[in-house]
């Protein structure tokens, strides 16, 4: 039995059983290359239930950007192995209550990143996807490729070390364990030999980019300020344009405030319009938080988000003697 | 022409590095006239996005000093921005600004000549690196 149909027996169990009053999962979409967000609340509706390449939102956004809808509700939620982090973060910093969740892990080989099937196909539409596991097939008016399934998986996946929920109450298949990544630190290696005027210029020229439509703080599942610093009016620390400085500082920040919480799920990444490497930046944060406080986002639930901890005899180094 | 004097913004904690620099003063203990201070409660309070917001507007340096750690007057602020400051340096450094224009340090209200020492090499350090370019605004 394949994943969709184990995963769509499973919600109608849930929602019959009664064990959860609304399950959120993926559907096909209108677009071929994107799954839309299916919210479960009878039996006939879990039918649409998919997972596939496609799956790339982080469903767990719902709990925290939506969060009147959820309260006082059982909710059921499909996750991967970096949806599970976040939900696990969720729970750690109280906006869920475990009790009140069902995870429900899916066994998960990556995501498609869409621009990098559009360079595949020389920019012309595809009408039609079909996942083969390790190939991907496309289709369009007047042609039909089949890609290699790592030549279109979003960069986030490429880099990804936990593909399985570490935190789940039922699993759709055979987990695959962590997968050791080499490929992930080296970029920061080579970014980081390079000399401080080589460093600031790439920098420079990446976020130029940035057209500030904050689509990838919308779409974050741990960015959830009421009002976002760069929302405030009264001290404005943001300006309003696109000048650049503006840009990296903001950037920075975003990924100081997700410091220790990012579970690099690749969201910001696949909403980005300009097509920024931002997870580089996530990345470099993740080893230092790791390093010097062994801390991995997402995966203990009894633990505590990095930021928010201390311990008294901490490497400081860096600081003046 | 006198030699550059770096603009250095100095954000001290109220109860132990403010207190040293002004121990420094009353005791007449000679250091650059290079920073601008600024006083907080606390370096716990001291966001991360002060530090970045003083380089854009042109400040060539900045320096966070607060209590040792263990003396906080609030108990653990310091142990907070201590984990804050750990992830901001390297990748301040790991976006390209250069490694001496954002610098830490603990200074008690007893260090007066510490506090001089502080600010006489962190100017030194910046005069090297010379007036910052790099996340400067310029509009």
């Amino acid at each position: 039995m394949n994943t969709t149909d184990n995963l769509r027996k499973t919600i109608k169990t849930l929602i019959s059983e009664k064990k959860v009053d609304l399950f959120l999962g993926w559907e096909k979409g209108s677009l071929p290359l994107s799954a839309t967000p299916l919210f479960v609340t009878t039996g006939e509706q879990a039918e649409r239930a998919i997972f596939d390449v496609t799956c790339g939102n982080n469903l767990s956004i719902y709990f925290t950007k939506d969060k009147k809808q959820y309260a006082n509700k059982k909710v059921g939620i499909a996750v991967k192995g970096c949806d599970a982090r976040s939900v696990v973060l969720n729970i750690l910093e109280k906006q869920i209550k475990r009790e009140d969740v069902v995870i429900v892990g899916v066994p998960c080989n990556g995501v498609l990143d869409k621009k990098k099937v559009l360079a595949a196909t020389e920019g012309r539409e595809v009408l039609e996807l079909v996942d083969n596991g390790d190939t991907v097939t496309v289709k369009g008016k007047g042609f039909e490729l089949s890609l290699n399934r790592q030549e279109i998986l979003s960069s986030s996946c490429l880099a990804c070390i936990y593909p399985d929920a570490q935190e789940y109450d039922f699993f759709m298949g055979e987990a695959r364990g962590e997968v050791p990544n080499e490929e992930r630190v080296k970029e920061i290696i080579d970014f980081q030999n390079l000399p401080d005027s080589d460093r600031w210029e790439q920098t420079r020229a990446e976020y130029q980019k940035c057209i500030r439509c904050y689509a990838c703080r919308n779409v974050c599942p741990s960015c959830y300020c009421n009002v976002c610093f760069v929302d405030q009016n009264d001290p404005k620390w943001i300006g309003s344009t696109c000048e650049y400085t503006d840009s990296v500082i903001f950037h920075v920040i975003r990924n100081l405030h997700v410091a220790g919480r990012c579970v690099e799920c690749g969201a910001c990444e696949r909403a980005c319009p300009m097509d920024i490497n931002l997870l580089m930046m996530n990345r470099k944060v993740a080893m230092e938080v790791k390093d010097r406080f062994g801390d991995v986002a997402g995966l203990d639930i009894n633990g505590k988000p990095a930021m928010s901890d201390f311990k008294e005899d901490e490497k400081q180094k860096f600081i003046m003697g | 022409m006198s030699e550059w004097q770096p603009r250095i913004l100095a954000i001290l904690c109220n109860w132990c590095s403010y207190a040293g620099a002004d121990l420094a003063g009353v005791s007449r203990m000679q250091y650059p006239p290079s920073i601008r201070v600024v006083r907080v409660p606390c370096s716990g309070r001291v966001d991360p996005l002060f530090i970045l917001k003083s380089l854009q507007s042109g400040f060539d340096g900045v320096l966070v000093s607060g209590c040792h750690p263990g003396d906080c007057h609030y108990i653990s602020g310091n142990y907070v921005a201590r984990r804050k400051f750990a992830v901001l340096k390297p990748l301040l450094e790991f976006i390209g600004v250069e490694p001496g224009r954002v610098q830490f340090s603990w200074i008690s209200a007893g260090e007066g000549d510490r506090f001089a020492k502080v600010v006489t090499r962190i100017t030194e350090d910046v005069r090297e690196l010379g007036p910052a370019t790099r996340l400067v605004k310029k509009l």
